[in-house]
């Protein structure tokens, strides 16, 4: 075992539960180095919801509250806002944090709380085997969207910014570098941070979706349709299409964040009373 | 004056008496959502926290109060909710979590009349048996119900002494009608605060989900303080770690979240009993039935006739054996309750060979001592 993996991970609780070529493991890898890029074993909780992705902390030896399936914004929120040192990662799927968790979603990036999100987007519901979800693709089949889904998917970033979100990235799991980079930067950013990574799915979206069950042919795949975020600016509506676009997508150093806010509240109300 | 030495006296209604007992107990964190008849609880909170250095947050629902709560809790502080009918349904996921992972939270339901939306400003007892059932899976509570202003003070404190004790959710049942009741409390000076027992052992090796001889986790380590905690909803071993797949882990863990409660019972259980050393009847009571209950007693008494109370301020667990060693005489247990007749049940069952009578009231309005006194000379003249 590498180093990083040898000092970070709870080795008892290996083998990891994924399939083959799941894209968590390189998630899990991007995060584990930016924790110790950033030295913040210690500081750090991490929250996590229901589905495969939720497993990613559960490997990591630090303080891991594997929560339920939608709630990990309240969870966290109570974890932050009892001691706002928290550094408070919260890993989630897209079923998890746009389906079952959307308002508390919402409502956790309108506070602007000092959270870091990183929403797995398989497109998919993996681990019940393979069901339509909020992110699925019109059109795509899925086990619950057998005729193709009728439905338009959300465009997770955009609403984590809509709703209050002060760093907003999309990243991939074809793309671990930045990937960390960017988790060093959502972690030190003082807000509600969001970072959504496309991860491959090869046996429920791969297979139901793309008819791809390689993974590393799902992995160029999914290289061949990101865009770096400076480049879509010169793109048109049509070259466009079916694109990821990658990189920092928002980041706004001005609004206070929540804990801040409060606690000055806090403060200020020691002197009324 | 005694009570200017030992004691603060206020006019408290029920939810502000909720609070304070809240407060005395070192509760420094609420997450809750508006609803009626227990949103006073919230707005309360939010003008005491604040200056004590405590968080008060009104979530987006009462699914992320009790998961804000939790997080709370496992963040190192005293936590609770506050919320009634449909918002505690609400949380019943939350009750379950915080039952699997050994978090104390304390969830206090001013109940109303359900089902549903139901009697919004009504009282009801409709939700005891939720308490003990609400969330799915094999899991036991506490829950502990006031029948007055200075009753809900205490029992809340106590309810926050209990949850970290056991690790457990406790629910303070009260209801629309102690929470909007003002009367006298008398606030004892100088209560200390709740403390929560520390871990034992070193960081290192700590197993957070090892028992003691006892069934109970040895102290509650919080996030951030060294224990690398592993903190899982599935069913989990010693080390937090899932074990879903290991039925011997599981069947342990399951049953020992049910004995935990169920051995400790005896230090649990809290009742007042009155006048049963020559009674043949008894009401066995508890909330706000057990106002006009006592009354009844009396006026019965008054008028020649053997009756006592007995007065749960425990109802989970249900105190069975206290119910079944009532002196024999006692042939007849009447049960006044507000919804169809819930825990005449669990009486009936802790008192076998004796006659148990259902007395229920619904529409929200409590019965009066008069109807209670009826059943008591009806069956007095059986």
């Amino acid at each position: 075992m590498n180093p990083i993996g040898e000092k970070y991970l709870r080795k008892d609780s290996l083998p990891f539960l994924w399939c083959p070529g799941c894209g968590n493991g390189t998630i899990l890898a991007a995060t584990v180095r930016a924790i110790d890029q950033m030295k913040i074993i210690d500081q750090v909780a991490l929250v996590s919801g229901i589905g495969c992705s939720s497993w990613i902390p559960v490997y990591v030896k630090a303080d891991v509250l594997h929560a339920l399936h939608g709630r990990t914004m309240a969870f966290a929120t109570g974890l932050k806002m009892s001691h706002p040192n928290r550094k408070v990662i919260i890993f989630t799927g897209d079923g998890d944090c746009l389906g079952i968790g959307g308002n508390h979603f919402i409502h956790a990036a309108r506070r602007n709380i000092d959270l870091t999100v990183l929403m797995v987007n398989n497109q998919i519901y993996g681990m019940t085997g393979g069901q339509v979800a909020p992110t699925t693709p019109l059109a795509a089949k899925t086990k619950t969207s057998f005729f193709g889904n009728p439905e338009d998917p959300f465009d997770a970033c955009e609403l984590a910014k809509a709703a209050g979100a002060t760093y907003v990235a999309r990243w991939t799991a074809a793309h671990p570098v930045p990937l960390s980079k960017a988790i060093v930067e959502a972690v030190s950013h003082e807000g509600f941070s969001f970072i959504e990574v496309i991860a491959q799915c090869p046996t429920q979206a791969g297979r139901l979706m793309y008819g791809i069950s390689d993974p590393g042919a799902l992995l160029d795949f999914l290289k061949a349709k990101t865009v770096p975020v400076k480049q879509v600016q010169d793109k048109n509506a049509e070259e466009r299409k079916g694109k990821i676009t990658v990189g920092t997508l928002f980041h706004d150093t001005e609004r206070t964040e929540f804990s801040k806010r409060y606690f000055r509240m806090v403060e200020r109300s020691k002197e009324d009373v | 004056m005694e009570e200017k030495s030992n004691h603060e006296v206020k006019i408290l209604q029920g939810n502000e008496a909720v609070v304070e007992g809240a407060l005395a107990a070192g509760c420094l964190f609420f997450a809750g959502y508006p609803i009626t008849p227990a949103t006073e609880i919230a707005e309360i909170m939010a003008e005491r926290l604040p200056p004590l250095g405590g968080v008060f947050l009104q979530m987006e629902d009462e699914i992320a109060s009790i998961c804000a709560a939790i997080g709370a809790s496992f963040g190192g502080m005293l936590a609770c909710t506050a919320s009634s009918g449909p918002g505690i349904s609400l949380m019943q996921e939350g009750v379950g979590y915080a039952a699997v992972t050994e978090a104390p939270v304390v969830v206090i339901n001013v109940m109303r009349g359900g089902p549903s939306t139901g009697m919004p400003t009504s009282a009801s007892q409709q939700d005891i048996m939720q308490a003990k059932w609400g969330s799915h899976g094999d899991y036991e509570t506490i829950a502990l119900m006031p029948s007055s202003c200075q009753e809900a003070f205490r029992l809340t404190y106590r309810a926050f002494a209990l949850a970290q004790r056991y690790r457990v959710p406790v629910y303070l049942l009260s209801d629309e009608i102690i929470g909007h009741t003002r009367e006298k409390v008398r606030i004892p000076r100088g209560l200390s605060p709740v403390e929560r027992q520390r871990p034992q052992g070193d960081k290192e090796n700590y197993q957070p989900f090892k028992p003691g001889p006892d069934g109970l986790l040895d102290g509650m380590p919080a996030f951030n303080e060294g224990y690398k905690l592993l903190v899982d909803g599935q069913l989990h071993d010693e080390r937090g770690r899932r074990a879903a797949h290991l039925p011997e882990v599981c069947a342990r863990l399951t049953d020992r979240l049910c004995r935990k409660i169920t051995t400790h019972r005896e230090e649990i259980y809290e009742l007042e009993t009155a006048f049963l050393d020559d009674a043949e009847i008894a009401v066995v009571c508890f909330g706000s039935p057990s106002r006009p209950s006592i009354r009844a007693v009396k006026d019965a008494r008054a008028k020649g006739i053997r009756a006592g109370y007995v007065k749960l301020l425990t109802i989970w667990p249900f105190p069975v054996e206290r119910i079944r060693a009532l002196p024999d005489r006692i042939r007849t247990l009447i049960v006044p309750e507000l919804n169809v007749g819930r825990v005449f049940h669990e009486v009936e069952h802790a008192a076998p060979g004796r006659q148990v009578l259902s007395l229920p009231k619904l529409g929200g309005l409590l019965h009066t001592p008069g109807e209670i006194l009826d059943a008591i000379e009806r069956r007095n003249r059986r």
